[in-house]
């Protein structure tokens, strides 16, 4: 109950000497407006870049398999060249797996490359064009919007059939149903079967509906001698990823004929590492804006400390008579603190409406909202910074003499 | 038993390598409801007694019981605590918060003592209306005459029921007429039992007490009764 009482009066003390001083405190708090709009925008930016990535990852399929010559992610030159070195995935390996996989629910072999794609006097330069199965319906994740996918008989077998991405079919379609037409890939006739629903963007680097399908029986005999196979592999479910994961390693390396000790030349990629190497760069963000923020925020609380040491100065005398009437030290000490947090604050809340604008420039380019989460982180950090470099002039307004204090003009 | 007793006191401050010897072993008794009067030009001491009988500050030496418990070796925090229960202050320059009104300057006393807000406002109101200013309860201090922010001060002072009024030359800011005014307040609060200490320098101010202290080269020049209402009548 005392606290409490103590509380409102050093609130009411605060609020009132803050108002006596607006374009002091206003001025004083200009450094924590800046260290919350930082904080406020970093944390926005990089949880838009998050749900921004994650919903280009997602495509990838968290559950899949991504079993290929050479890392996504090589850290070295060197590596790099060796795994260059490697000899392909070839399509006796692709069969092999294909047979002896038990764990997994489905597989399928895909080979990429880029060629123009014709539709009667309209043509898109450089479609991605995937060579693979009926089973990469089930590993790739997407679905069919028009007409249907590969069936397996085709996958293998010599029909000319393709299936188009969203952004393919608009491009050469105008108004014109693509299934049943009849498309050139890399200058080969293709009838088009199915189009498939829009995937979007991959991190904001190409579009995954800029693509065209077709059996990889075809592809290997027309576009590539020698293809270097990337297989898919989707596990039952996220629990047996890394069963699915080792079974597969075993057979490869079985198939490829590597001697124990020997190191795996191939390498079994997932979307993990995509999200693993994003952490790590988000991570660097963090940290240069943490950077920023706390070096801000350390100004901004100098300022605050110095103009609190203004304050406890001036009002030497008041601190005399409240100690006089009675105030203990925790009494004087939580009225200073109490302006040093109100006087942040209010730096904090104007640092937010600062931000709020700043956010929406941010949604231009990545889906940034300002979270509940954020907002009271901000407050938080403003609140801190507050007490904290209120203590000091605080503290020695608490510890006055009150002979002094009241001998003070 | 006295409410107040100091055996002894002295307070010796240090000034650079020089001690300053403001009070020497003195010894007073105050009983309740006395109305004393401490006299002594600059430099006497009298100040540091009244500080050291407000609370404020501790002796060096000696004891000073106030009200049956010994004080002299308080910390802080127990003599603000004794402050605020024992103590009303009324200063020359009236020392009320300038932002706040006057009830709220009467109430502080109350909050450092924990009183909820609606009692306080109650508590308040009564001690302000006792110094006749129940209609000036939302003024500021600068929207006041001196006389009435000494009169807010005095309200400020009795309003925890304090068991000393200590006066630090309380009309001393004050033009005659107004001053004259605050002593006769302070001549009734002793008709009804306040034990009242004032410290000035001016003798016509003393003459209003019944007891006049004479405090010279921190010690006691004299203690003597005074029948004040022959003079003042």
């Amino acid at each position: 109950m005392h606290w409490w009482i103590e509380l409102r009066e050093g609130l009411r003390i605060a609020w009132d000497a803050t108002r006596a001083n607006k374009m002091r405190a206003g001025l004083t708090t200009l450094g924590i407006v800046i260290g919350i709009v930082t904080v406020t925008l970093m944390g926005t930016a990089i949880q838009g870049l998050k749900r921004g990535f994650n919903q280009s990852i997602s495509a990838l399929g968290s559950d899949v398999l991504y079993l290929e010559r050479r890392d996504w992610f090589i850290n070295s030159h060197e590596e790099w060249i060796r795994q260059n070195r490697r000899r392909e995935i070839t399509w006796d390996q692709v069969r092999g797996l294909q047979r002896q996989i038990t764990s997994a629910r489905a597989i399928a072999p895909t080979v990429n490359t880029a060629r123009p794609v014709k539709y009667k006097n309209r043509s898109s330069s450089s479609v991605m064009v995937i060579g693979t199965t009926d089973q990469a319906l089930y590993t790739g994740g997407t679905t069919v919007a028009r007409g249907r996918f590969l069936t397996a008989g085709e996958a293998e077998g010599g029909r000319p059939v393709c299936v188009l991405g969203a952004q393919t079919a608009t491009n050469l379609f105008r108004g014109e149903s693509p299934v049943g037409a009849r498309v050139h890939v890399g200058g080969y006739p293709f009838e088009v079967v199915g189009v498939l629903e829009p995937q979007g963007e991959f991190l904001g680097a190409f579009s995954l509906d800029n693509q065209v399908i077709v059996p990889i029986g075809q592809f290997t005999s027309l576009f590539t001698q020698r293809p270097d196979y990337s297989i898919q592999i989707k596990a039952r479910d996220m629990d047996s990823l890394e069963d699915t994961r080792e079974e597969a390693r075993g057979i490869m390396r079985k198939l490829r004929r590597l001697a124990p000790g020997q190191d795996d030349d191939f390498a079994i990629n997932q979307q993990d590492q995509f999200i693993k190497t994003f952490d790590k760069i988000t991570g660097t963000i963090a940290t240069v804006g943490m950077f920023i923020t706390g070096l801000s925020l350390f100004v901004g609380g100098i300022g605050i400390m110095n103009i609190m040491f203004v304050s406890v100065a001036e009002r030497t005398k008041e601190i005399g008579v409240r100690k006089a009437i009675g105030a203990k030290r925790r009494a004087i000490l939580v009225q200073f603190l109490l302006e040093a947090a109100m006087i942040c604050l209010l730096g904090g809340l104007l640092g937010l409406a600062i931000a709020a604008p700043g956010t929406l420039l941010l949604r231009k380019v990545m889906p940034a909202t300002i979270s509940l989460s954020i907002v009271g982180l901000a407050l938080l950090v403003a609140l801190l910074t507050g007490v904290l470099a209120g203590f000091l002039p605080a503290w020695r307004a608490a510890r006055m003499n009150p002979v002094d204090a009241l001998r003070n003009e | 038993m006295s409410l107040i007793r100091l055996s002894r006191v002295s307070r010796r401050y240090q000034m650079g390598t020089e001690t300053i010897h403001a009070l020497r072993e003195v010894s007073i008794e105050v009983g309740r409801a006395e109305y004393v009067a401490i006299m002594g030009p600059s430099g006497s001491g009298k100040s540091t007694l009244m500080n050291l009988i407000g609370c404020l500050d501790t002796p060096s030496s000696g004891t000073y019981e106030l009200n049956g418990t010994n004080v002299s070796d308080m910390d802080d925090n127990a003599l603000a605590e004794v402050r605020n229960k024992e103590i009303g202050f009324v200063f020359q320059t009236f020392n009320l918060l300038p932002r706040a009104n006057a009830l709220h300057n009467v109430e502080l006393p109350l909050v450092y003592a924990g009183i909820p807000s609606e009692e306080r406002r109650q508590l308040a109101l009564e001690a302000l209306s006792n110094v006749g200013l129940a209609d000036r309860v939302n003024h500021k201090p600068t929207e006041m005459s001196g006389g009435q922010r000494q009169r807010v001060a005095v309200a400020r002072a009795l309003v925890n029921r304090p068991s000393i009024l200590l006066a630090d030359e309380p009309t001393g800011n004050l033009d005659s007429k107004t001053g004259a005014e605050i002593m006769s307040l302070f001549e009734a609060l002793a008709d009804q039992g306040h034990t009242i200490i004032v410290v000035t320098h001016e003798e016509e101010i003393a003459r209003h007490a019944r007891r006049i202290l004479r405090i010279r080269d921190g010690l006691i020049a004299s203690d003597e009764r005074v029948d004040s209402h022959a003079l003042v009548d």
